[in-house]
Order: structure tokens, then C-alpha cells, then sequence
């Protein structure tokens, strides 16, 4: 599916990436971890970059519409797979088909009672699951999802990130370690733009993980 | 700021050197118990007999208002291109009456004539309210659509919902002056509440007067009630329904107007005595003819469009200084507060044009009447506005107790630039008005415009019309500058239209 073979990327000059060489194969789930400033979000962008038309973005400030229902925004997901006049009815007027489609998705994500809520009104943990809800309707060969996770609490965490791997194939950024090794069978630790390890959840042990980490605590004495 | 402030002013007080200022009647304050008894009793039977002209004020106002929302809709898409927003800013720059000038001898004095008189000028503002709207919006929502849906679909789903509360109080905001217009509409012989004011006031009906204007500010202030997203559209089919009985658009009087009327006099000269209504192309004639114009009407049109601009914009800033101070909450109490709170909003509710129409009744012919009617309305849109800003700031607990001191070292200084942005806005608009309250009989553009259109000199009227748009261009471009070099702006999109 991806194979990056030594992919740099700078932004204004700084660079961000550098020499990045992954190659992750149709139906693979991995989680990307790593240090702020790793360049966790700048990979998800290359990776969606290269298929938009068969990937999905969870974008980690969501990009959702706030004065949308919730029903609206994740029906949004879909919206090249029917014709204007179509998507327009439904923003007037929900379709009880769609409205049928979506319904499960939202149980799923312990969020069922908000399906008509707008979605300001929803709390910063809700409105992350209603973003994950539009990836998933997608339906998507790849969902890319950045920190989708980051602002709900680990026990729900679980069912939304086992929802986002019924996708084919799967890549997140996430900074919660425990939750990524629960879930995911493949890990990848970026720091300073680079690959520093790649490796199955079951190799990834505390020692790797504190010097993957311990370079943020010398950066942040430089 | 202040030197700019200044050099406006003293301007202002050349032009009012030259102006024609004075009272021409003989007991000027005569009226004045006439008129106050007038206002104390308002004549609320005869309402009844103009329900026709407050239907047709209402309708005209919702069919203009339509007409003018899917033009600026249309318009607003192409809003990039250079020549959309020259066409957009010349749409804008002929007031309404102007538009109903030029409409009169094709449709006559029809429903027709009112609406796109309403319509044609709106398009041009909503066209660039809504695209500046959309260009100041969050596009980040974009993001989370997918790249393949349509063009629409993406706008409604990912750009409509962000910009509609703005849209739609906008536009709300516009309902409130396409009712104004469509009153003022009335004094150039429309069937709406303009004409049966027009009446009363000059036949000295002083009960009759009040009655139709209470019985406006009752309308407008009504408008919050009655006006909801999902009846509109119910409104402005009943509307057109209304008015649908009366139009009979003639397409010989269109061909006729756009090909014959309103071309140059030398080129019908012969046609028209030898009454085959042939055209000539006599390049020279029309030179001198244009010249002639240029150099006479035109010429003493715009001058004193512009010494009335110059002192009513002056005056307007001075009284707005005033005002918003005495609707402050750091200045007024809250009785005197509330009070000069409902003063300012009858100002700035009655049109300008009512206003200098009354006035010209006491006062007689010259700049006086226009001058106060112009200062009165805008300033008192502006008091309400700088009121707000200053409402906004909040003192240090140490501020000067005196309020005289308040007012000039802490909130006159803090709320200065905002207001000033708000005052260069009106600019344009104040020349607009200048140029129309010609028609009462003061010199300006107006007053040219007017006869000509008596003499049935429809080629003189769009040369003038056309003269005062690229005046008011010209000065919303100065405007502009002048805000840009001052970098005072008005904060919001929409706020600054009020």
C-alpha cells in the first residue's frame, strides 16, 4: 500500500521529515508515536497526500462544521457518493436511509443520544468521536487518524479505536503508548523526523520507549 | 487622526461659507406648535385608509429584497473578477431613487418600478457583504469533506452553514432599510407610504403625518416579531402574488428606452422633428453636447453635491460625538440613557429624505433642511455605534471622576478610530443622499436629475445618474484610502453598515 523510501519534508526551511523510510501493506494497522514535534502529523499528511481518493483524514482539530448537526457533519463523509440535489434534500430534510446508516456508527461511539445535536453544543470528547463517525461512514480503504483519541477518556477509547480499525487499513498518531500496544499489533517511534525504531506491539518494551522519549528531555534542557 | 479630523473640518466650514444657508420663511418656528400638536395627536383613524400603501411599502420592500438577494448571490460567486466588483460597485453607487428614474419611463409608476429600484442597488451590497463574509470565514471545515464532492455540495455543507448566522442577520439588517426605501420610494409618486407622507406634510395635514410615521416606526420595530427564516419565503410569495396583478412589462417601451431615449439628443435631433425617430451618428454634436453638460449641470450639480457632503459629513460626526455619549454607560444614567436611546432610533428609524422634507417646510428653500435631515439621520446611526464601542471599555477603577475629563483624556480617544472608520463608511452613503435631496430644490445632482426627467430629458437624466455614480466611486475609493492610511477599521464585516 505505502512504501516511502527516504521521504524528507521542510516546512519554511525547518525540516520536518528526514529520510523517512516505512512501508506499510494493505490491511495493516500501525500506530505512530512519538515526541511532539516528532513530525507524527506531517507523515499522516505525506501518507494522505499520496491516495486522497482512497484515504480518510482525522484531523486532530476534527474540521468539523460546529453549526452542523452531528448527524450532518458525519453524512458529510459521503457526500461525493451522491448527487447535489441529493445532499441537498438531506441537509433540509435527514433521509431515513442515511439516517439508518448512521445510527449503528454512532452507537458504536457511546455517542447515540447527540445524532441531532448540533455540534457546538457537543463537548470537546464528543465532537472528537463525531469526526471518527464521518472517517468511518467514509468507508474508506485507509483511515489516517491524528491523536483521534486525545480528548476522550481511555475506557471509551478503546471502542472508538477498534472502530476505526474495521477500517482496511489503518495509521494513527497517538501520544497514549498503553492504549496504542493494547490495540495495535504494529509500532512505529518517530524523533526528529526520523524512524527511530519499527516494530511489532509485543518488542516494544519500556527501555525503547524511555529513549524514544528521554530526547525530548534533552531538547527541552537545550 | 486629528489632522485629518481637522482638515475635514476646515473644509466644512469653507464649504458652509459658500453654501446657500438660511431661512427663507417668514416665521420659520410658526409651524413648530402646528406641527407639535400634530405629533401629540396623531389622526390613528385615517391609517385605515392607507392600509394599501403600507401593504405595498411592505411588499415592494420583500420582492426588492429578494430580487436583490439572488442577484448578490450570483454577483457574490464572481466577486474575484475585477470587472464583477466594478459592476458591483456601480450597482451600489446610484441611490434607489436614481434607479427608479431611470425604471419610470419603461414600466411606469408600477410595482415593477419600485422593486428593481430596491433590488438593483442591494445586489451590488449583498454581493460584496457576502463575499467579504466568505472570505473572513473559517475554511478549515473544508478539510474534513471529501475531495471529490461537488462544488455545491462542498458549499452547503462545508462553507453555507459557517457564514449563515452572519448572512442572515446581514440580510435581516437590509430588510429594515429596503422598507425605508421602499417608503421613500412613495415621493417620487410610487403607491407607497412616501406619497401619502409627501401629501400631508404639504397640505398641512399635522395629525395625518405622525400617524403614518408612528405607524412606521411600529412596522419596523414590529420586524423582529414577525420576521422568521422559515416564513419569508412564505412572505415573499404572497408578496409577489400581491403584486403580480399590476405588472405589464412592455418590451416595445424597453426597446424603445434602451435605444432610442436615452442616447444623446444629437444623435435623435433630426429623427425626432421629422418624427421617424431615426438616429444619427453625429460624433461632434454629441461631443459638444456632453461637454456642454459636463461643463454646466454637472458641474453645479457636483459641486454643491459635494459642499453639501463635506459640511452634513462634518455634522454628522460632531452630532454622533454628542450623541454617543449621552447613550453611554459611562457618561448617562440609565433613565437619560434609555431616553436619548429611543431619541436616536426614531432618528436613525425616519429616512433622511422625511426628514429634510419636514424640515423644508419650516425652514424654506436652501441647504439648511438637507444639511440637518443628513446630519440627524447619520449621526444618530453613528452615536448608536460609537456608543457601543464605548460601552465595550472598560475603565481602570482610578479613571477620572469628572465626566468631562472621561469624555476627552479616556473613552473619546479609546473609541476615536473606531469611529472615525464608521464616519469615512457613511462617506459615500451621505453623498448619495446629498445628491438625491436635490430633488427638494437645493443644486444638487438631484435637482438636475428631477427636471430633466419633468422634461422628459431621459439622455440628460442617465448622463447626470451617471455623473453622481462615478462621483460616489470616486469617493468610496477615497475613502478607503484614507481608512487604510489611518488604520482605523470598523471591526466587523457588517457592523459598519448600520
Amino acid at each position: 500500500m505505502y512504501d516511502l523510501n527516504g521521504i524528507s519534508v521542510s516546512y519554511s526551511g525547518e525540516p520536518v521529515l528526514q529520510d523517512v523510510t516505512i512501508s506499510i501493506g494493505e490491511g495493516e494497522k500501525v500506530v505512530i508515536i512519538g515526541p511532539s514535534g516528532s513530525g507524527k502529523t506531517t507523515l499522516l499528511r505525506k501518507l494522505y497526500e499520496l491516495y486522497q481518493d482512497r484515504a480518510t483524514m482525522v484531523h486532530q482539530d476534527y474540521a468539523l462544521v460546529p453549526q452542523l448537526s452531528a448527524f450532518h457533519n458525519v453524512y458529510s463523509g459521503r457526500l461525493d457518493r451522491h448527487p447535489s440535489w441529493y445532499n441537498l434534500v438531506n441537509l433540509v430534510r435527514p433521509r431515513r436511509r442515511d439516517v439508518a446508516d448512521i445510527e449503528p456508527i454512532f452507537r458504536d461511539l457511546g455517542i447515540e443520544n447527540k445524532l441531532f445535536a448540533r455540534v457546538s453544543t457537543l463537548s470537546g470528547g464528543q465532537q472528537q468521536r463525531v469526526a471518527v463517525g464521518r472517517a468511518v461512514y467514509r468507508g474508506s480503504d485507509v483511515i489516517l487518524a491524528d491523536e483521534p483519541v486525545s480528548a476522550i477518556d481511555p475506557h471509551q477509547a478503546g471502542a472508538v479505536l477498534e472502530l476505526i480499525k474495521s477500517a482496511c487499513t489503518a495509521v494513527l498518531a497517538m501520544h497514549d503508548v498503553q492504549l496504542a500496544l493494547q490495540h495495535f499489533p504494529r509500532i512505529v517511534g518517530l524523533r526528529d523526523g526520523g524512524v527511530f525504531f519499527d516494530r511489532p506491539s509485543a518488542d516494544v518494551d519500556d527501555k525503547i520507549l524511555t529513549e524514544l522519549y528521554s530526547r525530548e528531555r534533552d531538547h527541552a534542557v537545550e | 487622526m486629528l489632522r485629518v479630523s481637522l482638515s475635514f473640518a476646515a473644509v466644512a466650514v469653507f464649504c458652509l461659507a459658500l453654501a446657500d444657508v438660511q431661512v427663507t420663511t417668514l416665521e420659520p418656528w410658526g409651524e413648530l406648535g402646528r406641527i407639535a400638536r400634530g405629533l401629540l395627536t396623531p389622526d390613528v383613524v385615517v391609517l385605515y385608509s392607507f392600509r394599501e400603501a403600507f401593504l405595498n411599502t411592505i411588499t415592494f420592500a420583500f420582492c426588492g429584497i429578494f430580487v436583490g438577494v439572488i442577484g448578490g448571490c450570483i454577483l457574490s460567486v464572481f466577486f474575484s473578477f475585477a470587472p464583477a466588483r466594478l459592476l458591483c460597485a456601480g450597482l451600489r453607487s446610484i441611490h434607489e431613487i436614481f434607479w427608479a428614474f431611470l425604471f419610470l419611463p419603461v414600466v411606469g409608476l408600477t410595482p415593477v418600478c419600485g422593486i428593481l429600484a430596491i433590488g438593483i442597488p442591494y445586489a451590488g451590497v449583498f454581493a460584496k457583504v457576502y463575499a467579504e463574509i466568505r472570505q473572513e470565514a473559517d475554511q478549515s471545515t473544508l478539510l474534513g469533506l471529501p475531495p471529490g464532492a461537488g462544488r455545491l455540495s462542498r458549499f452547503c455543507y462545508g462553507v453555507l452553514p459557517v457564514i449563515w448566522y452572519d448572512v442572515k442577520s446581514y440580510t435581516s439588517y437590509r430588510l429594515e432599510c429596503a422598507l425605508r426605501s421602499s417608503a421613500v420610494l412613495g415621493f417620487i409618486g410610487l403607491p407607497t407610504l412616501g406619497f401619502h407622507l409627501e401629501t400631508a406634510i404639504r397640505e398641512g395635514h399635522y395629525s395625518e403625518a405622525p400617524a403614518l410615521l408612528y405607524a412606521f416606526y411600529l412596522l419596523i420595530a414590529s420586524l423582529r416579531y414577525w420576521i422568521r427564516p422559515r416564513l419569508v419565503i412564505a412572505y415573499v410569495v404572497a408578496s409577489f402574488a400581491y403584486v403580480s396583478t399590476e405588472v405589464h412589462l412592455s418590451r416595445a417601451n424597453l426597446t424603445n428606452f434602451l435605444t432610442y431615449e436615452i442616447l444623446p439628443w444629437p444623435m435623435r435631433r433630426e429623427g425626432y422633428y421629422e418624427g421617424t425617430g431615426e438616429v444619427t451618428f453625429a460624433l461632434a454634436d454629441v461631443w459638444s453636447w456632453a461637454l456642454e453638460l459636463a461643463g454646466t449641470e454637472v458641474l453645479e450639480g457636483m459641486w454643491n453635491t459635494l459642499v453639501l457632503t463635506q459640511i452634513a459629513l462634518v455634522g454628522t460626526g460632531i452630532f454622533a460625538l454628542v450623541a454617543y455619549a449621552a447613550v453611554s454607560r459611562h457618561f448617562a444614567g440609565r433613565l437619560a440613557r434609555t431616553l436619548s436611546g429611543y431619541a436616536l432610533i426614531v432618528l436613525r428609524t425616519t429616512p433622511e429624505y422625511i426628514l429634510a422634507y419636514a424640515m423644508l417646510q419650516l425652514w424654506g428653500p436652501s441647504m439648511l433642511p438637507a444639511i440637518a435631515a443628513i446630519t440627524l439621520h447619520n449621526g444618530a446611526i453613528l452615536g448608536h455605534l460609537a456608543g457601543g464601542t464605548a460601552d465595550g471599555i472598560e475603565l481602570r477603577p482610578d479613571a477620572p471622576r469628572r465626566r468631562r475629563d472621561r469624555y476627552f483624556y479616556e473613552v473619546t480617544p479609546r473609541v476615536y478610530g473606531r469611529f472615525l472608520a464608521f464616519l469615512f463608511y457613511r462617506w459615500e452613503i451621505i453623498m448619495r443622499e446629498s445628491a438625491i435631496l436635490g430633488i427638494l430644490g437645493i443644486h444638487t445632482l438631484g435637482f438636475f436629475v428631477d427636471s430633466a426627467i419633468n422634461d422628459d430629458h431621459l439622455d440628460k437624466a442617465v448622463f447626470l445618474i451617471v455623473a453622481s455614480a462615478i462621483s460616489n466611486m470616486g469617493i468610496d475609493m477615497t475613502s478607503q484610502r484614507i481608512r487604510k492610511r489611518l488604520r482605523v477599521s470598523t471591526g466587523s464585516v457588517f457592523t459598519y453598515d448600520q
